[in-house]
């Protein structure tokens, strides 16, 4: 018949420049308000910021040498200033839409510097410390965030990753105790993730049950069991079974030698080396291999993955056990990687703060890493900042993350899609 | 290419009380191309997924070149050489092009790493071969219904498939894809490849089948030769004989009801999609707006819904301003919207027939009291809806995704229609619905308007308009390129949906008649 075809990019023309599409404009405006209220508060920051040097340690534990020192309101000024700018250019439409998220980016870093400035105005901050802090928090949330996304991109629901936290914790903390082996710790650990996640699994994908209430019931049976078996065994006899070694430290030669970033990321641990590893495989596998792309099929539209021979419950099941390897390696992390003990529910609802992490990191390992980061580098900060003494209690900075989490989860910024089947069985006649 | 003979016997299959397949007998010969008809919830849907291994039949079985074979699965049908394309899309939308087609039969390097270049590669050379154009790289998402379709066919031909089942692909396909598409298919019939092609249209059938059968109520109630009349099919599908063009009287317009003026819509990825329309209906009459699809008519009329945000213009309601004003003002207002995606903007599927049928009105009296439902009164609507416009359904409590394709759409069009109107937006009204239904909806829709009520009709159908129409716009690139009388010849409305102007358009059609409108 008629000769055009019909894709609307041959039938539509692009808006001129100077028309905005409305709900753009929208988000331009919300997420500007958002952007300026934030460079404003760095900048009244800055204000109120007294004169005097802001001290940077570099190294930890070092107060001698290896200090940073800065005119702490010129430099507080400055960057409260650049955020403004950062902002107010964001509002204005002064830069591409394309360019925004580096906008952000630098408004983010602006607000930080201008924060610890006023923060550390005549005081020394050890930001050694407080870098290596964020990768200590950081590393369990990684890992349970990573389990998160495999679970939820293949379409089920995981709430129970802080149960697998706790017996991941607890089961590493026991076999190294026992056994004196760090691998068997982890592997056993890694195993007992695996469980839950088989239950997980099973009653979810096979008996239908309410993803949500299942987690939660998991969290529950698992604080329950590893509270019972510590006080029935590791209190009894603590010296034999709740004494795991503490991974060692083991610094990669050449890239450990960075001045400042090098002791922080390349003198760590196995575990840490590994949550590395693992958003890196996870990325790979989950958007380059056939098995990832299965998995994300079965997350959105299940009927289809089944019309083109994809075993839907299969795929489903073979993601939620590998993530409980994740989550438990996650666990481990707390007692044979930072603690050195057991102790009852000492994971302390971080399983849902990886959840969190998660969706602020939009589904997407990498994303899911920065947010975790984001997240323990508040919550190291917090410790700080009560260390140095600030005016602001360090508790009301702790909620800040969950804040940017709720704005970011309300949609304010950006577009958040979950997987379209997140959390729905999928049944066959 | 082996070809294949294939026979269904005594095929069955109910759901609950309802024997939506009873013995059903039939052979596909190969390289045929065999046409499934019947109404809407006749059951055409269910054989072709017991065929392809997404139910499993109560009774009767498969015989593949005169051997039993069981099918328990999609991957089995696959197996044995069987493909389908599916009246909803099995397309995973975030997934690209190429992504969908290579799903579930992956190309890999070592250790499962998917070859990209491959998926591509194969991807241009199919859409090469039988001239469809498909970008390997796009997102499904940000494709129009046509290409996604067109990527469906593709899925189903990569797996070399011997019989093709085709479950109304034509539905969402404008008349130029409609007619590649029945090119791909004489091209794959020549090489041997079945087809199994269901669809409402009896023009196709006509044109392209080598043997009709017509199911009725789960039972094959015969068969046609592709030479018999469109009368003829229609009766035989639908048990009576149907009118295929309503009668009307000429249209008596009053006032203005809807008034368009200067409306701009900026699409999401900041693409002119309605470009400064003015536009006017009057209290009845039927205007309807052509264009090839894709031309800015679903922004329209999601505009005048407040469904999408506007850039400029004014919309107004029997003088009233309705720009900025909310959705539920407007249907209060008493403009009824029948959206051309039912599927995803009609209906809640998880929600009964019942429910379904009140859904804009349950605030109200006599269905709303204070905080309660009045669950008799919706019961009673949803008895004489179901009766009054022949919705096939074993109750009214049923969830409505159920239901078969077609009487989804019956319940949105029913509830659309149930209640006092001013204006009413159809967009697409009789996509998908079996002729039976079109000819009562089409006289339904005339009615509306001889009470007087605004009708605005989006079709990209030219018999649709040709049928209901008092005056046509024709839409192209986002604007009104010209408001034309009903009886415009189609050539001429052809060229214009093309972009050319209304006078350009006659001098045209008259130096160079063409054969459009033949199918
Ligand atoms: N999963 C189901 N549960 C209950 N009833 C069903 C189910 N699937 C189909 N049906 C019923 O079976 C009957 C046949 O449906 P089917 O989808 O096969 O019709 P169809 O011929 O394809 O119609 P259409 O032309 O509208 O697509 C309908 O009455 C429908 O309501
Ligand atoms: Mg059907």
């Amino acid at each position: 018949m008629s000769e055009t075809t019909t894709t609307p990019d041959t039938v539509r023309v692009p808006a001129p420049a100077a028309i905005e599409a409305p709900a753009d404009r929208t988000r331009r405006l919300r997420v500007g308000s958002l952007m300026l209220v934030f460079a404003l508060i760095g900048l009244l920051l800055a204000i109120f910021t007294n004169g005097g040097k802001a001290t940077f340690q570099l190294v930890s534990g070092d107060l001698q040498n290896n200090l940073f020192g800065v005119p702490a309101q010129a430099t507080a000024l400055i960057l409260g200033i650049l955020g403004v700018i950062a902002a107010g250019a964001y509002v204005l439409r002064r830069v591409p839409q394309s360019y925004s998220g580096y906008l952000a980016t630098l408004l983010g870093i602006c607000f930080i510097g201008s924060f610890l400035c006023w923060a550390a105005a005549g005081k020394t901050f050890p930001l050694a410390n407080q870098f290596q802090g964020t990768l200590n928090f950081a590393t369990p949330l990684i890992l349970g965030a990573l389990a998160g996304v495999l679970c939820e991109r293949a379409g089920v629901i995981n709430i129970a990753i802080e149960g697998q936290f706790l017996v991941g914790a607890f089961t590493a903390a026991v076999v190294s105790s026992t056994t004196g082996s760090s691998a068997a710790a982890l592997i056993a650990a890694a195993l007992t993730g695996v469980l839950m996640a088989a239950l997980l699994a099973v009653f979810s994908i096979k008996y239908l049950v309410n993803q949500v209430v299942l987690g939660v019931v998991l969290v529950v049976f698992a604080s329950g069991i590893t509270g019972y078996l510590f006080d029935q065994f590791l209190q009894e006899d603590a010296a034999n079974m709740n004494t795991p070694d503490v991974l060692s430290a083991v610094k990669i030669p050449l890239l450990g030698d960075i001045p400042f970033f090098g002791p922080i990321l390349f003198n760590q641990t196995i575990l840490v080396y590994l949550t590395y590893i693992a958003v890196a495989v996870v990325t790979f596998v989950l958007f380059e291999t056939r098995w990832g792309l299965r998995v994300r099929s079965v997350g959105e539209h299940p009927k289809a993955a089944d019309t083109v021979g994809i075993r839907v419950k299969r795929v489903r099941y073979s993601a939620v056990l590998w993530a409980g390897v994740l989550a438990g390696l996650g666990g481990a992390f707390f007692t044979v990687g930072y603690a050195g003990s057991f102790s009852k529910d000492m994971t302390a609802g971080n399983g849902f703060i990886a959840l969190a992490a998660l969706i602020m990191g939009r589904w997407n390992p990498i994303g899911a890493m920065v947010a975790a980061l984001f997240f323990g580098f508040a919550t190291q900060l917090q410790s700080q900042l009560q260390i140095i003494q600030t005016p602001i209690p360090g508790e009301l900075l702790l909620m800040a993350p969950y804040l940017a989490t709720i704005i970011a989860v309300a949609g304010l910024v950006g577009r958040v899609r979950a997987p379209k089947a997140d959390g729905e069985p999928y049944v066959t006649e | 290419m082996a070809r294949m003979h294939l026979e269904l016997s005594g095929l069955t299959k109910s759901f609950g009380s309802l024997v939506a397949n009873d013995h059903i007998d039939l052979v596909i010969e190969p390289g045929q191309i065999h046409c499934l008809l019947g109404e809407n919830g006749a059951g055409k849907s269910t054989l072709m997924n017991m065929l392809y291994g997404l139910l499993q039949p109560d009774a009767g079985e498969i015989l593949i070149d005169g051997e039993k074979v069981a099918i328990h699965s999609p991957s089995d049908a696959i197996a044995q050489g069987i493909g389908m394309v599916h009246q909803h899309f099995m397309l995973v939308p975030v997934f690209t092009v190429a992504e969908n087609i290579m799903l579930g039969r992956e190309y890999t390097r070592a250790v499962g790493v998917l070859d990209r270049k491959k998926a591509d590669a194969l991807v241009t050379e199919l859409s090469e071969r039988y001239g469809f154009e498909v970008d390997p790289e796009a997102l499904v998402e940000d494709i129009p219904v046509g290409v996604q379709q067109r990527v469906e066919i593709i899925k189903a031909l990569a797996n070399n498939a011997r019989v093709l089942i085709l479950d109304e692909p034509t539905a969402v396909l404008t008349p130029a894809e409609i007619d590649e598409l029945i090119a791909v298919m004489r091209q794959l019939k020549e090489n041997g490849t079945s087809i199994v092609f269901i669809t409402h249209k009896l023009k196709e059938v006509k044109a392209i089948a080598d043997t009709i059968t017509v199911i009725r109520r789960g039972k094959v109630v015969g068969s046609a030769e592709p030479s018999a009349t469109e009368e003829e099919l229609a009766e035989l599908m639908v048990g009576r004989a149907v009118d295929l063009v309503v009668d009307k009287d000429p249209a008596t317009p009053g006032d203005t009801v809807l008034r368009v003026e200067g409306l701009t819509v900026i699409d999401e990825r900041g693409f002119t999609a309605v470009d400064g329309v003015d536009l006017e209906v009057r209290a009845g009459e039927i205007l309807a707006v052509a264009g090839v699809q894709g031309n800015g008519q679903t922004e329209l009329a999601e505009a005048l819904l407040g469904l999408t945000p506007i850039a400029a213009g004014r919309i107004s309601l029997d003088g009233n301003d309705l720009t900025g004003r909310t959705t539920r003002d407007r249907l209060d207002a008493g403009i009824g919207y029948i959206p051309e995606d039912r599927a995803h903007d009609g209906f809640v599927g998880s929600f009964s027939v019942a429910e379904n049928l009140v859904l804009d009105m349950a605030r109200r009296a006599p269905f709303g009291k204070g905080l309660s439902l009045r669950t008799d009164e919706i019961e009673k609507n949803a008895q004489e809806r179901v009766e009054e416009f022949d919705i096939r359904t074993q109750s009214t409590d049923l969830a409505v995704s159920s239901l078969s394709g077609g009487n989804q759409q019956k319940v949105v069009l029913a509830r659309e229609l149930s209640r006092p109107l001013k204006l009413l937006v159809a967009s697409q009204p009789t996509r998908g619905v079996d002729v039976g239904s079109i000819e009562f909806l089409h006289t339904r829709m005339v009615k509306e308007r001889d009470n007087g009520t605004a009708v605005l009709i989006v079709s990209t159908e030219l018999d649709e308009i040709a049928a209901l129409a008092d005056r046509v716009a024709v839409m192209y690139r986002g604007k009104v390129v010209g408001v034309v009388p009903a009886d415009t010849p189609r050539d001429e409305l052809g060229l214009m949906m093309a972009g050319a102007s209304k006078s350009e358009a006659e001098v045209v059609a008259t130096e160079n008649p063409t054969t459009l409108g033949t199918i």
